[in-house]
């Protein structure tokens, strides 16, 4: 199991569109992703998950990936907060 | 008289179709151990009933319902509900329907109790998915709002995505709803099909039925119940009135762009997708003046494919038949991101790696988009354009790739058009002021005057402080125009005009006056646009920008104009 912290740095938080992103990408992989913030901990493959989060600009998020394709996951979730989910 | 909020201008009258969202009567039954697989295999066989409705509505829906239907095949995949329903089915042992509905309940709360008014609206897609996937559970027919027979004003207590997708605008008046507001579903789609609507009624549901008559006013958002005749015979005047202009405009379809004195300019449209394309053609556009090609790449996890990229652009090209389409290659960076690409931020996006920038840096990005425009221009006449050019050195350069790709495809025996012109957005001044030059490298020239305006009069549009900055009115760009209008036709190519500014009604008589050949703009513009031109005498507009031209502020320029070209 590996576990990394994110910042939402986009304007919009993780709304709709991030939010899909975020199910589809996690979605490629086999292992277990989830996100924890605060209290709350929820299946990054879940949109409903996600958007319930509702994380906001600035909030960090715990990424905890668990499976075989692990780092393969983690690397791809990161990536996707660093491109501020193509926002500017 | 019950007021709401206007959502979508226009006037209905008429009877009324009330769409009774059924209360679901769910009973919570105790099933024994062994009908436990069963009731899950019920719930599963549901989800794939619902999913191939949902995507049998897609494939007919516009861009932006499909965005919504998307993501309501999210929700339906989404794990966490699947697995919820489950656990309850076989820890409480109930029937799927008791399990579903109270576990879509738990989510449509959490939704509701959110701040975010946008956040809030998402519960009514949760409701929409959970509705259709309660009603297959229970057997029963989902409402086909493909079959009424006669016009009618629906009423509902939310119309749905899932409504909108399937509606068949003929036979829709208006809506009225109990719920929603300006920013709602049912709004906006209201808008986008052009149909009067009012939202956030309250409780009309509970006082209307099916049969009784109303007047609607969506712009007022007043909505009378059984009114009197003397009120009916008013409103059915206003509605006349509203309708003698749409159908003055409505004749204008196929009619050509020529102005009183017999000069001919082309009307095109700007289109973001296949689907647009037939708004465009149904709105008498006599071509495509911009096909914005990013959509395909956004919101998305990868690069689309080469089949995929041809057999949109083909769509297009079909649709618009021997019509000239304007197909633009990727034009992304700015404030259009694509993450897969993985650009890193930048400092000045508008300034940075975009466009054709990005696509003459990653050959391969632009060589597949270059193969399916290629082999899609034997389906109908189309035009390529390169967006953000600033040299002649890049138009040589992307040229030199789009001979590289004719190659490929001449070598693997591919058939593509041979006479396909190539031409480039000028939309940053380094490029308007040697259009001389590159007016020697293309076949046509479009004006994208949203950015054009920007980088001349280096203002931010996006930036409220100094958005007052940001005029089409600016005599510096204006006069850029006018010169790349001037170039353009000395080198003996045609000047379009894609931004903003070609659909503007108050800049269309100088832009006619300098000489434009085509004004691309939206959907939406292009019939007034067109009775614009019919009543505006070319010479006359000729000698008003060569005045204006010669003008020294914005201010003076914007009222002059309202003076000189006021019908």
């Amino acid at each position: 199991m590996i576990k990394q912290t994110v910042v939402v740095n986009n304007g919009s938080g993780l709304h709709a569109r991030p939010a899909t992103l975020v199910v589809k990408e996690a979605s490629k992989f086999e292992s277990d992703v989830t996100f924890i913030s605060g209290t709350a901990e929820v299946n990054a493959k879940s949109i409903m998950g996600i958007m319930a989060l509702g994380a906001k600009q600035g909030q960090s998020i715990n990424v905890k990936v668990e499976g075989n394709d692990e780092e393969e996951a983690m690397k791809a979730i990161i990536a996707l907060f660093q491109s501020n989910f193509g926002e500017a | 008289m019950l007021k709401g909020i206007g959502a979508s201008p226009g006037i209905a009258i008429g009877k009324i179709f009330l769409i009774e969202q059924e209360e679901l009567k769910i009973e919570c039954k105790a099933i024994n151990d062994n009908h436990i697989e069963k009731e899950i295999k019920r719930l599963k066989s549901a989800l794939v009933k619902s999913r191939e409705q949902i995507q049998e509505i897609r494939e007919k829906a516009s861009t932006e319902q499909r965005n919504i239907l998307e993501a309501h095949i999210m929700i339906l995949e989404d794990p966490e509900l699947v697995k919820t329903v489950e656990t309850k089915i076989q820890s409480e042992k109930i029937n799927s329907e008791a399990a579903l509905q109270t576990t879509l309940e738990m989510f449509v709360a959490i939704f509701e109790a959110m701040e975010d008014e946008y956040m809030k609206e998402r519960a009514a897609d949760i409701r929409d998915v959970g509705q259709r996937l309660l009603m297959n559970l229970l057997g029963k027919e989902q409402l086909n709002l493909k079959n009424l027979k006669e016009p009618v004003i629906l009423v509902a207590r939310d119309i749905t995505p899932s409504d909108t997708a399937q509606m068949d605008p003929e036979k829709v008046m208006g809506f009225l709803t109990d719920i929603g507001g300006r920013t709602s579903h049912s709004a906006i789609m209201a808008r986008s099909m052009e149909i009067p609507a009012v939202v956030g009624l309250g409780r009309i549901t509970e006082k209307i039925k099916t049969g009784d008559f109303v007047i609607l006013d969506g712009e007022t958002g007043q909505v009378y119940i059984n009114p009197e005749e003397k009120l009916v015979d008013l409103y059915n005047e206003a509605k006349e009135k509203e309708l003698a202009v749409k159908r003055g405009l409505r004749a204008l379809i196929n009619r050509e762009t020529i102005s009183k004195d017999g000069k001919k300019v082309e009307l095109g449209c700007n289109i973001g997708n296949p689907n647009d394309a037939e708004k465009a053609h149904e709105n008498g556009a006599e071509g495509i003046g911009l096909y914005r090609t990013e959509f395909l790449y956004m919101d998305r996890s990868d690069l689309p494919s080469e089949e995929e990229q041809f057999s949109a652009y083909k769509k297009v090209l079909e649709i618009m038949g021997d019509r000239p389409v304007v197909i633009r290659t990727l034009d992304v960076g700015g404030d259009k991101e694509l993450p897969y690409l993985q650009l890193p931020r930048e400092m000045n996006p508008f300034l940075g790696y975009r466009a054709i920038r990005i696509c003459l840096d990653q050959k391969e990005i632009f060589k597949t988009q270059l193969r399916a425009l290629l082999r899609a221009s034997t389906y109908g006449n189309l035009k390529i354009m390169y967006p953000m050019i600033s040299s002649v050195e890049e138009v040589r350069s992307a040229n030199t790739v789009l001979e590289e790709v004719k190659e490929e495809l001449e070598r693997e025996n591919i058939a593509y058009s041979k006479d396909i012109e190539v031409g480039i957005m000028i939309e940053i001044p380094a490029a308007a002021i040697i259009s001389d030059l590159l007016a020697k490298e293309v076949d046509f020239f479009s004006i994208g005057t949203n950015d054009l305006i920007q980088y001349t009069t280096a203002v931010d549009r996006m930036n409220e402080k100094i958005s007052h900055l940001y005029n089409p009115f600016n005599p510096a760009v204006l006069r850029l125009i006018q010169q790349v209008i001037v170039n353009g036709h000395r080198a003996g190519i045609w000047v379009g005009m894609c931004g903003e500014v070609a659909g503007d009604k108050r800049l269309i008589p100088i832009l006619l006056g300098m000489g434009l050949d085509e004004f691309s703009m939206s959907a939406g513009n292009l019939l007034p646009a067109r009775r614009q031109i019919h009543g505006l005498i070319y010479e006359e507009m000729k000698n008003i920008s060569e005045k204006v031209l010669e003008m020294s502020t914005a201010e003076e320029i914007q009222q002059f104009l309202t003076e000189a070209t006021s019908q």
